[in-house]
């Protein structure tokens, strides 16, 4: 173990890389981050970024195929990539759970729900199917499902999409684990019925303090369930920190551009929506430098071409310790002020550029 | 789902009745006189008419039918009456009056009569069908298990070595001739080396199960090989499928062990498909083996098929014909109406 930690779940410089014909797709390239019981970390980006493929390896879903894992992944203080097949499989749904995106495919469609709630149920757990049964109505009930004692016998395919959603919740938490990965639990829902999950992950978080990591390429999901935010792009950490930091005060033109295209974390009526030009990078062949560099607005304020040719760390950033980016650009609080923000939302662009003078003069004043 | 299946056994029957016209046209197409082949070699003109007389068969001189459309339209509509009804035979009134003793009641459904065989056709079908339907039985059983069987087998060792191996044996297993395989299977493991002794249908009420069964080994061996390569390689290609489906995922993340993910999850899902080729599979087969019947010389359907085509018996072969098409019709309907108890999806409620 090289750092000596107290987090509840500890990832330390995570790699999982696929050998493939032609060549090795590093979907998660050097990942770390640190979560307590009872608190949320948000991971976001857009698509093909390696959130799901980081997320399974804490599971240890990979194991069994060709991907090729290195790091470290403290849960508790043991290290999951260490443990036995077996010890894993034991692990799976009893300490970490994960619910999954589209919960009509990630429901066995010939099982009824009740089967398979009592079937996540009893491979931990040594009760009569009865007592199983019993334990899936009321984890149901709890999950807001109406009549859950007959709901039970159900198939997926008989549930709305809300209701599967619930169920997949009440299957992740039957055991009561103490870290849930939710990987984009809200994506396949409409509107309304996204913010029901969100609120009862919410409060199943509070009831059973357990610690959860929620994947979306949604800030505004981030903006409502999040403690703290990473940022990701091309398999590695963009930015990371308190939400509030990221949200207010972003310092990476990628978590800019994540901010600009979504309307609804300032829902204000003069914010509009600016899409990110481009494709995600190939993880085969990811771009030299910074991987966002051919998408990105701002390289010319880098000098000596920087951004094309040299990897940017990741270092803390000017809001001091906690908020961590991985950018090139020396004062990326004004460009996001006066360029960045008033593009998307004038209002707020506003309201940041007072703070700004202010702390600025407040500097002023201290020399 | 009564509606359903209701609809198509309705469905079915027009299917059988346009097939059973179909195949009259082509009958009366056919340049051949069947009155001749029914007759026999030495055939006089008047037995010829009387022979024709007796089968129902409209005039025909100088090789085609007198009455174009009246002939065959009456034909077909004696033979559906005599599905539903029974017949008698000789079709003519005035030969059935002339000789009352000779009279052959074929009762319904009555597929028709050999004048070749001075049979009924029923007769000669049920004869036939318990033969056939034996060897597809025993033959789908080995299929299917073996094929699934070995097909997961070969799923779970991917591109290994043991994968490999399944993989190019099925293929030329399935390149290689039916008649190869069962004249071998005949010819050394039953004949040259004395292995089992020569196969010969026993009836269970004569032999018992064992000794049924035991003769079926080498003739059903024959006929699931010829299937058992397509179904190793369906097997293998479903299970690889459904191992990538999200809910296989989330059966792992739920500390499922590998070998409940495999038969539960996976597997599972994966013999929907192939219960249904299976059930059509076998109804094709139920209407006859020809290549297996004829090198175990087993009298099922495929062999009476093949010598009522020789000797151009078309009431025979009719027959054999529409009982084929049945089967696989009701198969049909049967594995429609199975999936909806296989897939809750299909299920109505
Ligand atoms: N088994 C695999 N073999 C090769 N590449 C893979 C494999 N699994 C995922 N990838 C690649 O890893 C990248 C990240 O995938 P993923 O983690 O699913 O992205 P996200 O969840 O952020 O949308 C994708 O480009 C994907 O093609
Ligand atoms: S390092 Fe350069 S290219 Fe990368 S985000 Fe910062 S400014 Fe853009
Ligand atoms: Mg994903």
């Amino acid at each position: 173990m090289s750092t000596a930690t107290s987090s509840f779940l500890s990832v330390r410089d995570l790699k999982v890389h696929f050998p493939t014909a032609d060549g090795i797709v590093k979907a998660t390239d050097g990942l770390s981050f640190d979560l307590e019981k009872g608190k949320t970390l948000g991971i976001v980006g857009e698509s093909g970024s390696g959130k799901s493929v980081s997320s399974s390896a804490i599971l240890g879903l990979h194991r069994g195929s060709s991907a090729q894992i290195s790091g470290e992944i403290l849960l508790d203080g043991v290290d999951l990539l260490q443990v036995s097949d077996e010890e894993m499989r034991r692990r799976r749904g009893l300490d970490v759970s994960m619910i999954f995106q589209d919960p009509l495919s990630a429901m066995h469609p010939y099982y009824t729900v009740g089967n398979q709630l009592m079937e996540a149920y009893r491979v931990h757990n040594n009760v009569s199917k009865k007592a199983a049964r019993v334990r899936a109505i009321e984890m149901l009930e709890r999950v807001g499902i109406p009549q859950p004692d007959r709901r039970v016998d159900d198939y997926p395919h008989q549930f709305s999409g809300g209701m599967r959603q619930r169920a997949m919740i009440a299957m992740g938490l039957i055991n009561n684990p103490g870290l849930l990965i939710a990987d984009e639990p809200t994506t396949a829902l409409d509107v309304t019925v996204q913010a029901q999950i969100l609120d009862l992950l919410q409060d199943l978080q509070r009831e059973f303090d357990s610690a959860i990591i929620i994947i979306t390429h949604d800030l505004g999901v981030v903006a409502e369930m999040a403690d703290d935010v990473l940022v990701m792009y091309a398999g590695k950490a963009v930015e990371y920190g308190p939400t509030k930091d990221i949200l207010v005060r972003p310092e990476m033109p990628y978590t800019w551009g994540l901010l600009s295209s979504v309307p609804d974390v300032a829902a204000d009526t003069s914010s509009k929506l600016v899409p990110i030009p481009g494709n995600p990078p190939s993880l085969l062949n990811p771009p030299t430098g910074c991987a966002f560099h051919p998408r990105c607005p701002h390289v010319a304020k880098v000098p000596g071409d920087l951004c094309r040719t040299v990897q940017p760390d990741l270092v803390t950033g000017r809001q001091g310790l906690g908020h961590l980016k991985r950018c090139h650009l020396a004062d990326p609080d004004t460009v996001y002020a006066n360029e960045v923000l008033p593009e998307f939302d004038p209002v707020l662009a506003d309201e940041l550029a007072d703070e700004l003078t202010a702390a600025d003069s407040n500097e002023k004043g201290l020399q | 789902m009564l509606a359903y299946v209701i609809r198509r056994i309705f469905i079915g029957v027009i299917m059988l009745l346009v097939m059973s016209l179909v195949t009259f046209v082509l009958f009366f197409a056919s340049p051949v006189d069947p009155a001749q082949f029914a007759c026999g070699k030495n055939c006089s003109p008047e037995l010829r008419e009387q022979a024709r007389k007796s089968l129902g068969y409209p005039p025909r001189n100088q090789g085609v039918w007198e009455s174009n459309i009246k002939g065959p339209a009456n034909m077909w509509a004696d033979f559906t009456k005599g599905i539903v009804a029974g017949r008698d035979f000789p079709a003519d009134k005035e030969m059935r009056e002339a000789a009352p003793q000779n009279v052959v009641h074929c009762s319904a459904p009555c597929l028709g009569y050999s004048q070749y065989s001075v049979k009924t056709v029923n007769t000669m079908v049920s004869a036939a069908f318990p033969i056939t339907f034996s060897i597809a039985l025993a033959a789908v059983i080995l299929w299917v298990l073996f094929g699934v069987l070995i097909g997961v087998l070969a799923a779970v060792t991917k591109g290994s070595f043991i994968d490999r191996g399944i993989v190019g044996l099925s293929l030329f297993a399935y390149a290689f001739p039916a008649f190869f395989i069962g004249t071998f299977l005949l010819r050394y493991v039953a004949i040259k080396w004395g292995l089992v002794s020569v196969p010969s249908y026993t009836p269970i009420a004569s032999g018992g199960p064992a000794k049924w069964a035991f003769n079926l080994m080498l003739p059903a061996i024959t006929l699931a090989l010829l299937y058992m390569a397509s179904y190793v390689r369906m097997t293998r290609a479903f299970v690889l499928e459904s191992l990538t489906e999200d809910y296989v995922r989330t059966a792992r993340a739920k500390g499922v062990s590998g070998r409940v993910v495999l038969f539960k999850h996976a597997l599972r899902a994966a013999l929907t498909p192939l219960v249904t080729m299976a059930g059509l599979d076998f109804a094709s087969v139920l209407g006859g083996a020809i290549i297996t019947e004829s090198i175990f010389n087993f009298n099922g359907l495929g062999k009476l098929a093949v010598s009522a085509n020789n000797n151009y018996d078309l009431p025979v072969m009719i027959g054999i014909v529409l009982m084929a098409g049945a089967f696989v019709i009701l198969a049909n309907i049967i594995v429609d109406i199975l999936y909806a108890f296989i897939d809750p999806r299909v299920r109505v409620g």
